[in-house]
């Protein structure tokens, strides 16, 4: 049994480890409604840009000249795969959610025979894959210094993604992120951006737009910038999960804190009074003695 | 009958500006100013830097824009753009920063036909603000 000394030094430790996670379960939370709001705020822009997208590629005659970005290069050799995740740890499953859904994605398409490339963005998904598919990944991104998710680090990620595309080094693209529901529930994603899936849903509007210049010149100029559209919607939805993320970890790490002070305590008083105890027989069993 | 609609500009952080009771919006469209009035047929094109003017009751107001989409439908405006500053904001140091940043660009070599002539705009537009 541990001495008196011991207990009471746990017992200080696991006081100021549940006021460390408190506080980062309130720092969270604060930056928690901050990233719900801006990610609340992105998204008109993205759904916007998918109708008008949507509308484009309705519209257009003839398919087989359809920009490559919308249609694909007509194979499927090369997969790259775009990872994104936080610079920060200490945030529940955030990370390895996202990792599991891209390493379950990645073994199918090793089985497939196929090429795999990874970009990734954000230091702990690098972190994590760089044990096992450390040859794959071929670039790494991490926005340790902004602050908050921004469109220009968005576009850059996109315009990296567009140059590889362009010279042909992958066919198909997909994104993995976190998909931000609610505080304790995050649904890994994994998006495919290129070429863009439209299918689905149809708008119901069969309206006719007129065109200037002619959709083919909209559509490539447009098709880039919904690419940093998506990564950027990515991004948002991210931070937004991971401070939820980070949010409930911390809850619950302060609470588990809690009933291991009660419990050391409890254990504590025991073995004080049993100290007094012992001390209080000898002294008797002395007394009689004499 | 009012001659007004709704113009809606969004930049991918938040809703930038939404108005109800615009007369007229001009906008910088790739080929060319566009002015739209209120019933213009659905259309989608887009933009080059330039000036947004949105003409309205409540009084006029200018934006400066470096790229976008504009959808037009039912009367309802919608601008797509990443860089947007309202002119009336703008100080002699920012617009200074933005020029210098334009310069730059218009400079570089490797780049081509159409981000040259693009920066060219950039150039162009923002001197015309001195």
């Amino acid at each position: 049994m541990a001495s008196l000394d011991d207990l009471k030094k746990r017992i200080a430790s696991v006081k100021s480890t549940q006021k460390i996670t408190k506080a980062m379960k309130m720092v969270a939370a604060a930056k928690l409604r901050r990233a719900q709001e801006s990610a609340e705020k992105g998204r008109p822009y993205s759904e916007k840009m998918n109708n008008v997208i949507l509308n484009l590629s309705n519209g257009i005659s003839d398919k087989e000249n359809a920009p490559k970005l919308l249609s694909g290069t007509g194979q499927e050799k090369t997969h790259l795969c775009v990872v994104m995740t936080s610079d920060r740890g200490l945030c529940g499953g955030f990370n390895s959610n996202i990792i599991k859904k891209a390493k379950s994605y990645f073994a199918k398409i090793l089985d497939e025979g196929k090429e795999l490339k990874i970009i990734t963005v954000g230091s702990k998904g690098n972190d994590q894959l760089k044990r096992v598919y450390g040859d794959k990944i071929i670039e790494n991104i991490s926005f340790k210094e902004s602050k908050n998710a921004n469109y220009f680090d968005a576009d850059k990620v996109g315009k990296m993604v567009i140059e590889k595309f362009e010279v042909g080094e992958f066919d198909v693209c997909t994104i993995f992120y976190n998909q931000f529901k609610n505080v304790i529930t995050q649904i890994p994603q994994a998006q495919q951006i290129i070429p863009l899936n439209s299918e689905g849903e149809e708008t119901s509007s069969e309206e006719s737009y007129e065109f200037e210049p002619d959709e083919d010149e909209i559509l490539s100029n447009l098709l880039p910038k919904n690419i940093s559209t998506q990564i950027f919607k990515a991004m948002l939805e991210n931070s937004a999960s991971e401070q939820g993320s980070r949010m409930s970890a911390m809850d619950n790490a302060t609470r588990n804190a809690g009933e291991m002070v009660d419990k050391l305590t409890i254990e504590y008083n025991r073995s004080r009074q049993a100290a007094i105890t012992k001390e209080l027989i000898e002294i008797i069993s002395g007394a009689e003695s004499l | 009958m009012s001659e007004e609609f709704k113009v809606e500009i969004v930049n991918p952080e938040k809703s930038f500006l939404i108005k109800d009771d615009v007369s007229e919006v001009v906008v910088p469209a790739f080929e060319g100013e566009m002015g739209i009035l209120k019933d213009h047929i659905s259309i989608i094109s887009f933009l080059k830097p330039g000036i947004i003017k949105i003409l309205s009751k409540s009084g006029d107001e200018n934006y400066y824009v470096e790229d976008g989409i504009v959808e037009f439908k039912n009367n309802n405006l919608s601008i797509l753009t990443s860089t947007i500053f309202n002119l009336a904001d703008m100080d002699k140091s920012k617009q200074q920063d933005l020029l210098k940043q334009a310069e730059e660009e218009a400079n570089k070599t490797d780049i081509n036909d159409q981000s040259k002539y693009l920066a060219d705009q950039k150039v162009e537009v923002l001197k015309t603000l001195n």
